[in-house]
């Protein structure tokens, strides 16, 4: 934990004017034209680069920075194949795809929240209430992990304790969303958007340029494979720019199995289920602006998610060369020709002794990899003479085995001081840009989807202020809980995965397919939406080893053991996904195909362009 | 190529400069192709949005 606060006025002044930039931004989002709404009400689009960079704001987060940078960080530029589907699948199949019959079909059926869409599409309350209780339960997942991002970073930057760090950063939520953040204010997202854009590009270019550039850069990582820690190795880790070894029934193949479904696929794929973006289809005015959006959409998604990836894999490159002195005893000859030993971290007591480090979780000395720098001779804690080797490691290892660890540690140890108050900025906007949409969209889920439905709708048939603000009030509480328990590993990765995984194969079968069929029915849309939840919920609790073994119900019917399939190798790597989403696809092809289709009137309601 | 060994990693950095220079290319090839007609069922659509925006 950090020693001292290390907090400037400078930090506070900057930190004031951004909040009042973007409250002045928001004030005028109450009075004149600058909501998507706003702008179709004026009968007139917004430009499509604020269209794109605002929903960019909104996709990406904390999560999509810290998280999975500091899982790049851990397991390397594998997940490049993430950056190519959030650009090729989160913008291109989903504005050129699906944006446009999204938008239709909502106008068509005045459909204003994610749950109310499905719902209206297939004439059904139940649909849209069991759409918003799953948005409910969940959501706080997705914002703890944006939360924990934005609060790891806080924490390394200002030398805070992570709690101090969340707890300011869980008030400056409340204070953006409650009074009227959760407005999707579009000139707001785009100062957010526009200062990503600058502190991801510094970042980029300072990673490039202080490792030789480009070709440079990845060559001295590609070198270092023999550096990758052994548990790593053993789960099949073969550098930081490889992919993992591939295969099935072996534990060296875990980690492509985890990489690949979990981390890939959930989140690559699940982004076309995502409620807060899905809604946004239906604020544009035309496909033609769709269309425009594409362009600028695509690099934004390119610069901000392309660059943590990157640059989380290449802090391993500049802690071999740059980072602090750590110090050991030689365990193992890794590669004598370059210098290259496994040893068992040490450091000097008051005495002038040298003791071992222990490995907080096993309580074992912490074994690292490291480039020899220098050898002295030292004496350790029994008095015994030994050589101590000094040098420098890999990223996880100076992030202390935390991969959300990784890319803040890299922004305080590595970049200038100021730079870390601008990427503080960065992360506040990829945060707050991505809170408000999830915050709205779990208020209008409780009150719109929720309450009317259920209490057949507040004062006048509208929804009801309070259920939403408790609703959000309740939400935050129940994220920063969340955040504040659950410290785990790269934690904030694993949420937004679960929370993707969750959506997709809950809500993708039944939303596509409403989108372009008219034969998919009710009891098929229904009868997928449970499928996808309760396969995905089984494998979450049962067999999924990371997530059943966090969670503990696994170990009552299994021996203690952390997965139903843990004799299985393999199975408790897979992601949910895999199963849940082609069980649910094939439910809602099977139970169509049996059960009568929707009424031919409301049918040419949803579909005027095909009527006849 | 790139100081890469790995073709799929490879072939994953430049997909993402490749698939962004798709987009760029799509979106400037389409950008005047498909109709942008405001309807008075967008405009009704709107008038409810903004009332539930107001709202929250």
């Amino acid at each position: 934990m950090p020693g001292h606060a290390n907090v400037g006025w400078i930090d506070i002044l900057v930190i004031l004017i951004y909040l009042m930039a973007t409250g002045y931004l928001g004030y005028l989002g109450w009075k004149g034209t600058r909501t998507a709404s706003d702008f179709l009400l004026a009968g007139r689009g917004a430009h499509p680069v604020i269209m794109a960079i605002s929903y960019g704001a909104t996709f990406i987060s904390t999560s999509a920075i810290v998280g999975f940078g500091g899982v790049a960080g851990l397991f390397g530029m594998s997940l490049l194949w993430l950056t190519f589907l959030n650009i090729g699948v989160g913008i291109f199949i989903a504005f050129v795809v699906l944006g446009e019959p999204t938008r239709r079909i909502g106008h068509h059926l005045g459909a204003h929240t994610f749950p109310e869409l499905l719902g209206r599409r297939y004439q059904s309350k139940g649909i849209q209430v069991f759409a918003g209780i799953l948005l409910c339960l969940f959501m706080p997942l997705y914002i703890a992990a944006v939360m924990t991002g934005g609060s790891v970073f806080a924490a390394s930057q200002f030398g805070v304790d992570f709690e101090v760090a969340l707890l300011i950063f869980s008030l400056l939520t409340a204070a953006y969303v409650i009074p009227g953040g959760l407005k999707a204010v579009m000139y707001t997202d785009t100062l957010q958007g526009v200062i990503m854009i600058l502190g991801m590009g510094y970042l980029l270019w300072f990673t490039y340029d202080s490792l030789g550039g480009v070709t440079q850069a990845h060559q001295t990582l590609t070198g270092m494979a023999n550096l990758v820690p052994g548990p790593l190795q053993e789960m099949g880790h073969r550098g930081w720019t490889a992919m993992p070894e591939f295969g099935w029934g072996a534990k060296n193949y875990e980690l492509w199995w985890t990489v690949v479904t979990a981390i890939i696929l959930g989140v690559g794929i699940g982004v076309l289920a995502q409620p807060q973006l899905i809604v946004r289809f239906m604020t544009v005015r035309s496909r033609r602006e769709l269309d425009r959006a594409v362009p600028a959409g695509a690099v934004f998604i390119l610069l901000m998610v392309g660059t943590p990836y990157v640059v989380g894999s290449l802090t391993n490159a500049w802690y071999a060369g740059n980072g602090p002195l750590l110090h050991g005893r030689v365990v193992k000859e890794i590669d004598a020709t370059q210098g290259r030993v496994l040893v068992e971290l040490v450091k000097e007591a008051p005495s002038g002794r040298w003791e071992a480090i222990p490995n907080p979780k096993t309580g074992k000395p912490s074994v690292a990899p490291l480039i020899v720098a220098e050898r002295q001779p030292a004496v350790d804690a029994r008095g015994q003479a030994f050589e101590r080797v000094s040098g420098r490691s890999v990223a996880v290892v100076y992030a202390r085995g935390q991969a959300d660890q990784i890319v803040p540690r890299f922004i305080t140890t590595a970049l200038p001081r100021w730079f870390g108050l601008l990427f503080f900025l960065t992360l506040m906007s990829a945060a707050m840009s991505t809170l408000s949409s999830q915050f709205h969209t779990l208020g209008t889920a409780a009150g719109r989807d929720l309450w009317e439905q259920f209490a057949g709708g507040g004062r006048d048939g509208q929804p009801s202020l309070l259920v939403m603000r408790l609703a959000i009030l309740v939400g935050l509480l129940v994220s920063v809980t969340l955040a504040f328990m659950v410290r785990d590993e790269y934690v904030i990765a694993r949420f937004t995965a679960i929370f993707f995984g969750l959506c997709a194969a809950t809500f993708m079968p039944a939303y596509i397919g409403g989108l372009f069929s008219k034969r998919i029915t009710r009891a098929g849309a229904l009868a997928s939406m449970l499928v996808g939840l309760f396969t995905s919920l089984f494998w979450l609790l049962f067999i999924k080893e990371r997530e059943a073994g966090a969670i503990g119900l696994v170990k009552r019917f299994a021996d203690g053991k952390s997965s139903l399939a843990a004799d299985a190798l393999n199975w408790p790597s897979v992601d949910p996904i895999v199963v849940a989403l082609p069980l649910s696809l094939a439910t809602l092809i099977l139970v169509s195909a049996l059960t009568r289709p929707l009424d031919g009137a409301h049918l040419d309601r949803c579909f005027p362009e095909r009527r006849g | 190529m790139l100081g890469i060994d790995d073709p799929l990693i490879w072939l994953a950095y430049v997909g993402c400069v490749l698939v962004a220079l798709l987009s760029v290319g799509y979106g400037l090839v389409r950008r005047n192709r498909a109709p942008d007609k405001l309807t008075r069922e967008d405009r009704a659509w709107a008038r409810v949005e903004k009332k539930v925006e107001d709202e929250i």
